[in-house]
């Protein structure tokens, strides 16, 4: 009798214990994290300057917003950055993680010089990179040294192409990244499969693209998450070669919105860019997330 | 790994515990005075009021001019912590006595007089309701001009005091062979470029647009004429100005690359460290046509409110801070000129004395006036609009200074 | 076994891998380049830098720089070098890394092998969360440092980086777990053994090469993190915020060759977890357990 009613406590405890473990997470999760949205979402209706300020003003900021050059150029920065970024950063990330998984010589030492880009901060790499794409003292001044007098790069100092250097130096810092997650995937996935589709005739091009990469799904999907949320936070690599010029040609939504946060104590402004911000990741990432999972039902 | 996993919860715990809940007797200093010589010159203070019994727990966060520093300080006012003084310049003192974070310094300063001593231009960001909130530390001033001897005596010219004369050495420099305005192309070195051509169509002006706001006077002719100026200016740089560190375009000039450059007395450690003598490897100008006016920035330490127990420590550091020791070690070093007008300048080199001179000269004649690139003229929403146009200008957005004028006065309009 | 320490495969011919070789290592010399840059200019004497080529070798090799970094430099009022906050860092950066890590893998098992309803949406809610911008966070949550009295602490910092590393971790280990075959769970189930056994038993031995993953980016983000550790650090100050006193100064000679070392200083600990984890990614490490 007691025998089995303390069996009976026990897989209850086990069909609640799953749940239990989780809710800790779950509930940091709602509250540092969409708490804190809806914080914003309302100081974004409000006059705040330099510190919160509950007088509410409707949409006034929304419309200030959009009057500003600055978020417009920042607007059109991070489209053409995330996309060049974020598909660079897999293409050389995947690419390299199949290269390194045929058995290559030198695999342990390879991996950690493409990795370790990520272990700098960017407070002082940064000023590695703007030395080397600096016209006056890096590349372009040592080849024109080295006797290619004709060699122009100067694109750091254009306006219309400052935006390609961050998304030099951004690749260089995360591909390596990138490819571990794609490496990890590929040595996750079961060797017989492969075994068994090379013996069914297939060519090694026709078994990456018809087996490998479809099993890699989750690791595309860990990536994209990762990349996407980089290129969203970039701000440091900003600050570090640019600090947002030639003029403000090189503003990102992450420059604007600290600087209208905490510089320009415009801080109802920077909240409704940071909603703004929210809404088109969400608009982005909800269906894909959402597709995702559902696939996997 | 359970084991060292516990080990370092319990350490972080020790240390959480232990790590200076500042006593009563020190005082928590936020500041972004990190240099060699900065520091140097803070430790003097340190020692001053070590003397006195009085602890100093260091908070450094450096980083952007002290936009990092600020921001540090908005976190932690917010968890209810604040630091018992704060380096901070111009506007942000009034924004943070209007909140009612600040202390009152009026004891210290009615026994001491600082009424008497500091300039009233000072005192507009360091009371705050008629009240002392903080403890003035320097001033600098923005509209000079540092020029490479050797570069201005090849032009066979006199250092210029007109703008004529400016195009002409400029000119002269360029047909020498050298860059003739080392600068760096960020937005508030551009401003500071941008206020020494603004004070030079005249105080009056200088301060209808830039302290009043003016929309008329933002966008007027005579604003007009000194976006004019500032993009004939930016035809003088070499290509790579961009985003270049002001030190980095001092190096220029100190080399001989570049003739002259346009920026703070801060500058001047600069000359001075590379074993350069005022005078005879550089020359010090004020910028053509502000002779005899000066755009001033001080950095202040404001006091947060604290509770009485640390109060006494809190103003003895103020003490210390205004006492003429300090203000003149501290100077000496920065570049800068004492905050108030009787410490002596024997200590200072030329360019120094120049300064002190000068800033008596203006302060009695009311041509004392707060620099806008350095936040001393407005506040920082209006002070950054003013950025993005003066940096668009810089960077050939605009075709003309007409186009630029309209476009500050809508910015700031906006901003405001 | 075979499938172990046999090979990839996949065969490729030889001018396939000439190829491969060639592209690996020309990346590897890209990914060198800037590191190769500050390390050549950290042993230069400042007089060489300001004047010289920034790719040329030391005319005169000097560790001054090192030296000057490690325990001299100027940080604050103090000439400390970086070397005392390196400890700051490490109190911070261990545990929060090992408790975001541990709570992911718990999380990513329970919403891969423990499924309930509705648990896409907690997860979907978590893996959102990854795109909250810090700058948002930062006021709020200074005032809930400030409530929790943990404001200017180390535990505080460490909250803060477990708060928001979660939904990184979580999506490691969910995705991984998810190409790991529910039916052994089943059946270990069916053996009666229990939630945290399975958990411990058969998850954990072959989560290696995402714990790698997981543990990489969090020390990483961590341990580079600037924001937080300069806003609720208090006298605790990490690493990160003393590299970027060294390097920014408003006035005053920048010394580029003392900055350079500084780094790569600074960088070191994470160099040491990159190399260390690196040896656990054995190819066939799950598929060799599947097999068992």
């Amino acid at each position: 009798m007691s025998g089995s009613a303390q069996a009976d406590i026990r897989t209850r405890l086990q069909e609640w214990l799953p749940k239990l473990v989780l809710a800790p997470s779950f509930a940091v999760t709602l509250f540092f994290v969409y708490g804190f949205i809806l914080f914003t979402i309302l100081l974004s209706f409000t006059g705040s300057k330099m510190l919160p300020l509950w007088t509410f003003v409707g949409w006034k900021n929304y419309r200030s917003l959009w009057a500003l050059d600055n978020w417009h150029t920042a607007i059109a920065n991070i489209g053409v950055f995330a996309s060049l970024y974020i598909g660079f950063s897999m293409a050389i990330g995947l690419m390299l993680a199949i290269f390194l998984d045929q058995k290559i010589r030198g695999e342990g030492m390879l991996r950690p010089i493409y990795l370790y880009p990520m272990a700098l901060s960017f407070i002082v790499t940064g000023t590695a990179w703007k030395w080397f794409l600096d016209p006056g003292i890096g590349l372009e001044h040592i080849l024109q040294q080295w006797g290619w007098t004709s060699f122009q790069f100067g694109w750091i100092k254009d306006g219309r192409y400052a935006i390609y250097c961050i998304v030099l130096a951004a690749v260089w810092q995360t591909s390596g990244f990138v490819m571990s997650m794609f490496l990890a995937g590929l040595r996750g996935i079961d060797n017989e499969i492969l075994k068994a589709a090379q013996i069914d005739g297939a060519s090694t091009w026709q078994l990456y693209r018809r087996i490998v990469i479809p099993l890699l799904r989750p690791a595309f999907m860990s990536a994209f998450v990762i990349l996407a949320h980089l290129a969203v936070k970039s701000y440091d690599l900003v600050i570090a070669l640019t600090g947002g010029g030639p003029g403000r040609d090189t503003e990102l939504p992450a420059t604007f919105m600290y600087s209208y946060t905490f510089t320009r104590n415009q801080m109802g402004i920077g909240a409704s860019s940071a909603v703004i911000m929210l809404m088109t990741v969400a608009a982005i990432m909800v269906p894909y997330i959402y597709a995702e999972l559902k696939e996997k039902k | 790994m359970r084991g060292f996993f516990g080990k370092a919860v319990t350490a972080a715990a020790i240390l959480a515990m232990t790590t200076s809940l500042a006593r009563a007797t020190d005082v928590e200093v936020l500041h972004w005075w990190t240099s060699g010589g900065e520091a140097a010159a803070l430790n003097v203070l340190k020692d001053m009021l070590k003397g006195e019994g009085i602890g100093w727990v260091d908070m450094p966060v450096a980083g952007g001019g002290g936009e990092a520093a600020m921001t540090t300080l908005k976190a932690r006012v917010n968890a209810g912590d604040p630091p018992t003084a704060v380096q901070m310049l111009g506007f942000d003192i009034q924004d943070w006595a209007e909140q009612g974070a600040l202390g009152n310094l009026d004891d210290v300063a009615a026994k001491e007089g600082w009424d008497k001593v500091i300039p009233q231009a000072i005192q507009r960001f360091a009371k705050y309701d008629g009240h002392w909130v903080a403890a003035p530390v320097n001033l600098h001033s923005t509209n000079w001009v540092w020029i490479n001897k050797a570069a201005l005596d090849k032009t066979g010219l006199a250092a210029p005091t007109t703008w004529d004369e400016l195009v002409a050495v400029l000119d002269k420099m360029k047909a020498d062979g050298i860059t003739p305005i080392a600068h760096g192309g960020q937005p508030w070195q551009d401003a500071t470029m941008f206020d020494s051509l603004v004070l030079a169509e005249g105080v009056d002006f200088y301060k209808k647009a830039f302290v009043d706001l003016d929309p008329a006077a933002l966008g007027g002719s005579q604003m007009a004429e000194a976006f004019n100026r500032l993009i004939k200016l930016s035809s003088y740089l070499d290509a790579n100005f961009s985003n270049r560190d002001w030190n980095l375009a001092s190096a220029m000039v100190i080399k001989g690359d570049a003739g002259m450059q346009f920026m703070g007395d801060w500058a001047k450690g600069e000359f001075l460290k590379a074993g350069q003598k005022p005078g005879t490897d550089f020359v010090c100008i004020r910028f053509p046509g502000t002779q005899g006016a000066v755009a001033f920035n001080s950095d202040e330490f404001a006091m947060f409110k604290v509770g009485d127990d640390k109060k006494a420590a809190q103003e003895a550091m103020a003490s210390a801070i205004e006492s003429p020791k300090f203000q003149s070690a501290f100077n000496v070093v920065k570049g800068s000129v004492p905050a108030r007008t009787d410490v002596p300048d024997t200590a200072f080199d030329d360019c120094g004395k120049k300064g002190i001179a000068d800033l008596a000269e203006a302060n009695a004649k009311g041509t004392l006036v707060g620099s806008m690139a350095q936040g001393h003229a407005a506040p920082a929403a209006i002070k950054n609009a003013e950025y993005d146009i003066v940096t668009g200008a810089m960077n050939g957005k605009y075709k003309d200074g007409a186009e630029a004028a309209k476009a500050l006065a809508d910015a700031i309009a906006a901003a405001k | 076994m075979s499938a172990v320490t046999q090979d990839t495969a996949v065969s490729t011919g030889r001018i396939a891998r000439v190829f491969f070789y060639l592209i690996l290592v020309l990346f590897a010399l890209f990914y060198m380049l800037p590191l190769y840059v500050m390390a050549v200019n950290s042993l230069k004497p400042l007089s060489e830098i300001t004047g010289g080529n920034m790719m040329a070798l030391p005319r005169v090799w000097t560790l001054e720089a090192w030296a000057s970094a490690w325990s001299t430099a100027q940080i604050g009022v103090e000439p400390t070098g970086l070397r005392p906050y390196f400890l700051n860092s490490i109190l911070m950066v261990v545990p929060a890394v090992a408790i975001s890590t541990v709570l992911g893998a718990l999380n990513g098992y329970i919403l891969t092998k423990w499924r309930f309803r509705g648990d896409n949406w907690v997860f979907g809610l978590m893996l959102f969360s990854c795109f909250i911008p810090f700058q948002i966070v930062l006021i709020p949550m200074a005032v809930t440092l400030g409530k929790l009295r943990l404001a200017g602490s180390v535990p505080g910092l460490v909250l803060v980086h477990v708060v928001y590393g979660l939904g990184f971790t979580t999506l490691y280990f969910r995705n991984y777990y998810a190409a790991f075959p529910t039916e052994l769970v089943r059946a270990a189930q069916i053996d009666g053994a229990g939630f945290f056994r399975i958990f411990w038993r058969i998850l954990l031995p072959v989560s290696g090469p995402i714990a790698v993953v997981s543990v990489i980016w969090q020390f990483t983000n961590i341990w580079n993190d600037f924001l937080f550790g300069a806003s609720f650090g208090g006298t605790s100050q990490p690493m990160t915020v003393a590299l970027n006193n060294l390097v920014q100064s408003s006035t005053g000679v920048k010394e580029y060759n003392v900055h350079f070392a500084g780094a790569i200083l600074a960088a070191l600990p994470t160099l040491f977890v990159y190399i260390v984890a690196g040896r656990y990614f054995v190819r066939g490490l799950m598929a060799g357990s599947v097999k068992g």
